[in-house]
C-alpha cells in the first residue's frame, strides 16, 4: 500500500470509529448529535427536529436539550481524546477501538450552564476546549453556537471524571 | 394566596397533576413529553416530576444507565416549574444558569424523580433549586440551583395574584 492509500485509510477509520463512538450511546442518537472532525478536532451537530422544542411559541429548542447538547460534546470531546491516543499508539487497544470497542465513558462530577440566547429552530453547533485534563478529572468549557460562532446561545463549565485505566 | 401551606412533597402520593396545574405548560412542552416526562404536583413553589427508565436515552452502554442529559432536562424543567408554580400567575419563565452536581449515576431500569423548590423572586428572577433521586431524596443522583428570568403580568400589581 501506498503511502497516500495508507493516509486515505487512516482517515477512513479514524472517521468510522467516531461515527461508531457517537453512536455507541442510544441518547446521542435519540436527539441526533453527530460529530465533525477536521483533524483531532471535533464539532458537535444537533440537526434541528420537532421534538426538541421547549417552546413551541416562539418557538425555541428545550433548554434542557441545549444542556444535553454540551453535555454530551463534553464527554465525547474526551472520550474521542482518548481513542485517538490509543488509535495513534496502536497495536491490540487499537484494533479494539476499530472493532467498536470503546473505553469506559468519562462521568460528569458537575457542570454549570449560562443560556445567553434562546435556541431557534435550526441546526446548532458546539466545540468543548479542554482547559486541564488531569489523570482523575477533566475540566472542560463548551460552547454552543446557531448562525454565528462570535453569538453563543449558551456555555457550559463542567469538571468530568476519567474511568480509570484498567492496566494501571 | 389561599391557606394552603405549601407540600412536603416527601408527603405526596405519587400521581398525575390536574390539567390546570401551572406546572403542565412545562411539562407539556414538546421535548418533556418526548422523554416521557411526568408532572405529579406543582403548587406554591414546589414541584414533582419524574422520567421513567427508557433505553432509547441510555448515556452509557456498557451500564443501561441514563444519560445525564435526560437529568439536566428533568432537573431543568423541574426547577422551571417550581417558579412557575408560584402564586403570581406567571407568563413565562426562562433558564438563565443552572448549576448541577451529579452524586451517582441513576440505577439502571428505575424511574427517575427531580423535587424541586422556588426559594426567592424577586422582580425578575426566580431562584429555584431541585433534587434527582429514586426512591429517597436524601439519597440524590443529582442536585441543581439554578435562576430563571420570569415573565410577570404586567395588568396586575404585585402581590395580588390568587
Amino acid at each position: 500500500m501506498s503511502k497516500i492509500d495508507a493516509q486515505a485509510k487512516l482517515e477512513t477509520e479514524r472517521d468510522a470509529a467516531l461515527a461508531a463512538l457517537t453512536d455507541a450511546v442510544p441518547y446521542n442518537r435519540f436527539i441526533g448529535v453527530r460529530f465533525d472532525r477536521l483533524g483531532d478536532e471535533l464539532t458537535a451537530r444537533l440537526p434541528f427536529s420537532e421534538p426538541l422544542v421547549g417552546n413551541p411559541f416562539l418557538p425555541a429548542i428545550h433548554g434542557g436539550v441545549t444542556g444535553a447538547f454540551l453535555e454530551i460534546t463534553a464527554l465525547m470531546q474526551l472520550a474521542w481524546d482518548r481513542a485517538w491516543v490509543i488509535m495513534e499508539t496502536g497495536g491490540e487497544a487499537a484494533d479494539h477501538i476499530l472493532d467498536g470497542q470503546f473505553p469506559p465513558m468519562p462521568k460528569t462530577i458537575d457542570i454549570t450552564i449560562d443560556y445567553l440566547r434562546s435556541g431557534r429552530p435550526r441546526e446548532t453547533f458546539a466545540r468543548a476546549k479542554v482547559q486541564k485534563s488531569g489523570r482523575r478529572v477533566a475540566n472542560l468549557h463548551v460552547e454552543a453556537w446557531q448562525d454565528t460562532r462570535e453569538r453563543p446561545i449558551a456555555m457550559l463549565r463542567g469538571n468530568f471524571l476519567m474511568p480509570s485505566d484498567p492496566e494501571s | 394566596m389561599s391557606g394552603d401551606q405549601p407540600d412536603d412533597l416527601r408527603s405526596i402520593n405519587v400521581r398525575e397533576a390536574p390539567p390546570d396545574d401551572p406546572g403542565e405548560i412545562m411539562t407539556g412542552l414538546p421535548h418533556a413529553r418526548e422523554i416521557g416526562m411526568r408532572l405529579h404536583h406543582s403548587k406554591n413553589g414546589q414541584a414533582l416530576l419524574s422520567v421513567g427508565y427508557d433505553a432509547r436515552l441510555v448515556g452509557d452502554p456498557a451500564s443501561g444507565v441514563l444519560h445525564g442529559g435526560v437529568v439536566t432536562a428533568l432537573l431543568d424543567t423541574a426547577c422551571g416549574s417550581a417558579v412557575m408554580s408560584m402564586p403570581h400567575k406567571l407568563k413565562a419563565v426562562a433558564t438563565l444558569d443552572l448549576r448541577i452536581d451529579y452524586m451517582r449515576p441513576a440505577t439502571t431500569g428505575e424511574t427517575v424523580f427531580a423535587s424541586a423548590e422556588c426559594y426567592r423572586m424577586t422582580r425578575s428572577i426566580g431562584f429555584a433549586r431541585a433534587v434527582a433521586y429514586h426512591q429517597d431524596p436524601d439519597d440524590p443522583i443529582a442536585s441543581a440551583a439554578g435562576a430563571f428570568m420570569i415573565d410577570r403580568p404586567k395588568d396586575k400589581p404585585e402581590g395580588s395574584g390568587s
